[in-house]
């Protein structure tokens, strides 16, 4: 489900040539299928592999989730839009939240 | 799932095969789901397999096991990044002390360093904040580490204090701010720490070259760290690039805002220009103790000797005793001591008993250190999941 698919695409593309070359190991780190697995893909990969998302579950709600997310933005600088965060956030806690059961 | 990984369960070993998951009974140890299943082995350049926390930043801490010896191999040093590892080249290196509690700022090369102050080493525990965070209940965010999250080893290097007293400090010296090459991926805030004056000038605070008589591996900070004994590895900074002796509290994120407890939870922190009315920075590491072997796995016989082994830290005042108890915690046992190695350093110990009955024999090991101080029963739990340190209870089969 992108919102404007262009400007991810181009972002992802610009963090893969900023950041040293992440190790073949990462990319088999698997994330549940969903709406939103596409924005937590692009945006949250571009500091930090997703196993911070598995070894973080099932342990927040949304408010925990929504938490770590505006962290993400307001102090680590992740270019997210609130609307985007609402997605992130929402995808995180029915996948990966204290009641997800994953 | 790739072949030559191997699934761990929260204790750390490898579960499959032969080897039994350790059952930790009393405290019901266990970290999250999802921090079981992602925590593979994984080997990174100059690490043999280690337990990924996660590949990018790396975070991998060291097996149990390894911890039988007295200090951690180089390549089985645990690895904690904020951001990506940094690469320095030794020859471009350089160590610039400057800021406004410095009477002559300079510039000094790994050559500088070693030929004009004389070589220090110090053994010492450097054990991550976050150690055990993931057992915290109920969980807290963040890195969840298990048990190994720390490591022994003799660091040299040459005193902070001589290059201090060297570039000659101003009255108003109030704190020294250490940054290293790692930078923040995006807009972040760039890891650097500060120490207060009086843990700057402790003799056995190093800008260290080497660990365990060997380079500092790339993933532990070469070709320079602080070594800071006693504290967290927090202020033990990696790829040491810049020191500033500040007149002022040193604001940045990671001192202000992160590596905090609340304010009186584990007593005064040492760092008073840093406290705050809310919290304290964590500093020293508290009194804690583990059980190394035997193996969780293996059974014991009963009417057969059994050998505990384990090793028991604290933040530098020295481990005094070591007691053990195989009823619940109604009476316990001294166990013996090894040799001290330092007090800094881990301490050793063993603790040897005949099980009487088959079944489950659950074995508490509680360390004491000369300040006085000992572990808690219950855990005290704070916001950001730091100083675990719980009495350890481990269930052995007895057969």
């Amino acid at each position: 489900m992108w919102r404007d698919s262009r400007v991810v695409a181009t972002l992802l593309a610009a963090t893969l040539l900023a950041v040293a070359p992440a190790r073949a190991d990462e990319t088999s780190l698997v994330l549940a299928e969903g709406d939103g697995v596409g924005q937590v893909k692009a945006f949250c990969s571009i500091c930090h592999s997703v196993d911070y998302i598995l070894m973080n579950s099932p342990i927040q709600d949304a408010a925990g989730w929504d938490k770590t997310v505006t962290k993400m933005i307001k102090v680590m600088g992740a270019p997210i839009t609130p609307e985007d965060s609402k997605i992130i956030v929402a995808y995180l806690a029915q996948h990966y939240g204290k009641d997800s059961g994953g | 799932m790739d072949r030559r990984k191997f699934l761990l369960n929260s204790s750390g070993t490898v579960v499959g095969g032969l080897l039994i998951p350790r059952i930790v009974a009393a405290t019901a140890e266990s970290l999250p789901a999802g921090a079981v299943s992602s925590g593979i082995l994984d080997a990174i350049p100059g690490k043999r397999p280690l337990i990924k926390r996660s590949f990018r930043p790396p975070n991998y801490e060291t097996p149990v096991s390894v911890f039988r010896e007295e200090y951690t191999p180089n390549d089985a040093f645990y690895v904690r990044w904020h951001s990506a590892v940094p690469e320095v080249h030794l020859a471009d290196w350089r160590l610039r002390v400057a800021g406004p509690g410095v009477q002559r700022p300079r510039e000094f090369t790994h050559a500088d360093l070693t030929r004009r102050f004389k070589v220090a080493a110090v053994a010492a525990v450097n054990q991550c904040s976050g150690n055990r965070r993931g057992f915290f209940s109920p969980h807290v965010p963040g890195v969840q580490w298990g048990y190994g999250a720390m490591g022994n080893a003799i660091w040299s290097g040459v005193r902070l204090k001589d290059v201090l007293e060297d570039v000659g400090l101003t009255g108003s010296a109030l704190e020294v701010v250490g940054n290293g090459a790692d930078a923040p991926t995006l807009t972040g805030p760039d890891f650097v720490k500060s120490v207060p004056m009086w843990k700057a000038l402790d003799p056995d605070t190093l800008i260290a070259f080497e660990m365990n008589g060997a380079p500092l591996p790339l993933a532990n900070g070469f070709p320079a760290r602080l070594v800071v004994p006693g504290w967290t590895a927090t202020y033990w900074v990696k790829a040491l690039a810049d020191l500033q002796v500040t007149d002022k509290v040193f604001d940045g994120f990671w001192m202000k805002t992160a590596y905090r407890v609340p304010k009186g939870m584990f007593g005064v922190s040492g760092f008073e220009s840093q406290d705050t009315e809310q919290n304290s920075p964590i500093t020293a590491i508290k009194v804690n103790s583990l059980v190394v072997a035997p193996d969780p796995g293996a059974p014991l016989a009963v009417g057969r000797r059994a050998e505990v082994m384990g090793i028991a830290w604290d933040g530098g005042s020295g481990i005094r005793s070591v007691e053990v108890s195989l009823d619940g915690g109604a009476n316990w046992r001294e166990a013996r001591l090894a040799r001290e190695l330092g007090r800094y350093s881990w301490r050793q110990w063993r603790y040897a008993f005949k099980p009487g009955t088959a079944g489950v024999q659950t074995v508490m090991v509680r360390a004491f250190a000369r300040d006085g101080s000992t572990q808690v029963d219950k855990l005290i739990h704070n916001p950001a999941g730091y100083h675990h340190n719980v009495v350890q209870s481990v269930d052995f089969h007895v057969a």
